[in-house]
């Protein structure tokens, strides 16, 4: 993996992103999205240092997570815009992009959810004989669900091996991250027995590394690790803020956070002309994967609870 | 040989993991086999198979799923009934939605067992719930036998389905037993119900432990001359409306007896189902817990809540008297 590898995937989620925002505005988006900007360099950094055969689960504000585990960008818009051919045929939408062709194994909209299924399947994989790593993304307001920090007792217990993301951005929602997490994220994970580390979540190379050891703890049979990046969210928790105008944060506290942006982070370790290649590369990805999704076919309302059933089952 | 009905789903795990590697079983206090029903599995098939949880349903139920997701085929084992409670967000809102919102990408082959459902007489109010119609409700495969042989069958088909499916095991069917010729044990098909007793009068529908309380009504019966038909539907969800429609077609009368509360429960729906489809010689009649029951401790009050077989026999004549 190299600088360039990772400057490419954190300009295509931003890149990817900034275009949903707008798909958003047109209304080619339906509901809104999660927008991830700002928060890159974490899933460039933790998807980088995972192999093909590993697995993730990822966020409500998952499309970071899926592009940088190598969905085709042109499904992950006909998704979100409600298409056939998007990644779950428009039945799943931003919160739920999956392609377990590629591991994912699901966006969770449930805070706090998908920890725990992320362990149950990497302990399975592992007993069946796969040298399959998981890494499951969660915000820090996932930190307060009960659920979750059963997974770690469950993970930590059996030593599964999973790697724990912790994108602490600051903020759940409106909640401000000091308000609602007593004691530190990293010493809870620790309390149960796990490797916690605190890194800058801003810095690609420094995920990277990070998640590199904890993958190399997983293989080798040592358990789960904890890695609490810390992270600023650029733009609105959903799109819905764009008109809310909520005021939980300062303009001042707003600049401050952009200050230490991924994508000039990594962009400053590339040569101009590398970094206006990449650029022009992803323009040109991301200008045909949405010309594809707009011109998807609508899924048929007559099959709006197609796959509901493995076995098709008489439906009244 | 005489079964029991404990021993019916004892017997259904232990072939399902003998026959199928990829089948798990995960719970609480189940190698110690504090319920009977793992009774064995733990030393016949070792620590990878048979799981003991530490008491974090949420989790290890999201982790049925994961394992799941990733090729397996886990059996959970819930001590309580009134513990779906605490799980409704995993089954519901994780397994059950997992297929559809990835646009059939996956399978979430997981089995719930709740051995000891509905009252276990002096347990009280957070323990004697019988939620299967809630699971029907949101559309869950649910199935709630009520004989050692539908225990036995219905349990390995529900481990064999590729969605997830809710095996009650009524606390008031525990202790049947049958004599079955073990030979004859095989997987019942999800969905398809059985005459437990035929008749022409009325037909009785009931699940579970209630199966044998609507047989002893009609036993009861049938010295007044009066000919009752016991239809079980042995799966809450999908109900066999075909095969209640061929009982109900010729009967023509109806009463539904079910462990669950009035509003919105299976009763409700099985009537609901009649109003729409059957041509009925009399108003159909439910007997039910009442709406929003908490089961009282004391014994007396405990079984006021539940239906019981005077109340059923009221209604037949209800149904027999009215046109
Ligand atoms: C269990 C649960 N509670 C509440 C919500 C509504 N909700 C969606 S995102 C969110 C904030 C999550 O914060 P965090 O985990 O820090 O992730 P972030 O949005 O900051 O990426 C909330 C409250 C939810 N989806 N799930
Ligand atoms: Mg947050």
């Amino acid at each position: 993996m190299t600088s360039q590898d990772l400057y490419r995937t954190v300009r295509l989620i931003r890149r990817f992103e900034e275009r949903a925002i707008d798909f958003v505005r047109s209304g080619e988006i339906d509901g809104g999205i999660h927008p991830y900007i700002g928060q890159e360099a974490i899933a460039a950094g933790v998807c980088a240092a995972l192999g093909p055969s590993d697995v993730i689960t990822s966020t409500h504000r998952g499309h970071g997570h899926v592009l940088a585990r190598g969905v085709n960008p042109a499904r992950l818009f006909a998704e979100l815009m409600g298409r056939e051919s998007g990644l779950n045929k428009g039945r799943g939408g931003s919160m739920h992009a999956a392609d377990f062709s590629l591991g994912i194994l699901g966006a969770n909209a449930i805070v706090g959810a998908a920890g725990s299924i992320a362990t149950g399947a990497a302990w399975a994989a592992r007993r069946q004989g796969r040298d399959t790593v998981a890494a499951t993304f969660f915000g820090d307001g996932a930190m307060n669900e009960g659920m979750l920090l059963e997974a770690f007792n469950l993970a930590a217990l059996w030593q599964v091996p999973v790697i724990f993301v912790c994108e602490n951005n600051g903020y759940a929602t409106t909640m401000p991250v000091e308000s609602a997490v007593a004691g530190s994220v990293t010493a809870r994970a620790q309390a149960f027995g796990i490797p916690g580390f605190t890194i800058d979540g801003q810095d690609p190379e420094k995920v990277l590394a990070a998640t590199k050891s904890a993958v190399g703890r997983a293989r080798s049979g040592k358990g789960p690790t904890f890695l609490e990046c810390t992270t600023y969210r650029f733009d609105a928790h959903h799109t819905f803020e764009h008109r809310a105008r909520l005021t939980y944060r300062t303009t001042e506290e707003v600049s401050a956070g952009r200050s230490r942006d991924p994508v000039e982070i990594q962009g400053a370790r590339l040569t101009a002309v590398d970094r206006a290649d990449v650029d022009a590369e992803v323009e040109a990805l991301l200008d045909a994967a949405a010309g594809i999704a707009l011109g998807s076919a609508h899924p048929d309302p007559a099959a709006a609870l197609a796959y509901l059933y493995a076995s098709p089952e008489v439906m009244r | 040989m005489k079964l029991s009905y404990l021993k019916a789903l004892n017997r259904a795990l232990g072939d399902e993991l003998a026959v199928d590697p990829s089948v798990f079983l995960l719970g609480e206090d189940i190698r110690a086999a504090a319920s009977n029903v793992t009774a064995g599995l733990y030393e016949r098939f070792g620590s990878d198979r048979v799981l003991d949880t530490p008491l974090s349903e949420q989790a290890f139920t999201n982790f049925a799923t994961g394992a799941a997701l990733a090729g397996l085929r886990p059996v959970i084992e819930f001590q309580i009934p009134s513990l779906l409670f605490l799980v409704f967000e995993q089954i519901v809102n994780q397994a059950h939605k997992f297929s559809l919102m990835t646009g059939g990408q996956c399978k979430v082959p997981v089995t719930y067992v709740v051995p000891g459902s509905g009252s276990r007489t002096g347990w009280a109010g957070q323990h004697s719930d019988h939620p299967y119609s809630l699971f029907a409700h949101v559309g869950v495969k649910t199935v709630v036998p009520a004989t050692p042989s539908d225990a036995y069958g219905l349990l390995v088909s529900a481990i064999r389905d590729d969605d997830p499916v809710v095996v009650f095991a009524p606390s008031g069917a525990l202790g049947v037993r049958d004599d079955v010729d073990f030979s004859t044990l095989a997987p019942v098909p999800l969905g398809v119900g059985r005459i437990a007793r035929a008749g022409t009068d009325v037909t009785v529908v009931a699940l579970g432990h209630l199966v044998h309380d609507a047989l002893a009504a009609a036993d009861e019966l049938s010295s007044l001359g009066i000919s009752i038909e016991v239809f079980d539907p042995r799966t809450v969800y999908p109900l066999d409306v075909d095969g209640l429609a061929e009982s109900v077609a010729k009967t023509r009368r109806l009463v539904v007896i079910d462990d669950s509360n009035r509003t919105s429960g299976f009763a409700a729906e099985v009537l609901a189902v009649a109003a729409e489809r059957f041509d009925l010689d009399a108003p159909p009649r439910r007997v039910t817990r009442p709406d929003g029951a908490v089961l009282p401790f004391a014994l007396a009050l405990d079984r006021a809540v539940q239906p019981g077989r005077d109340q059923l026999v009221t209604a037949i004549h209800a149904v027999l008297e009215e046109r």
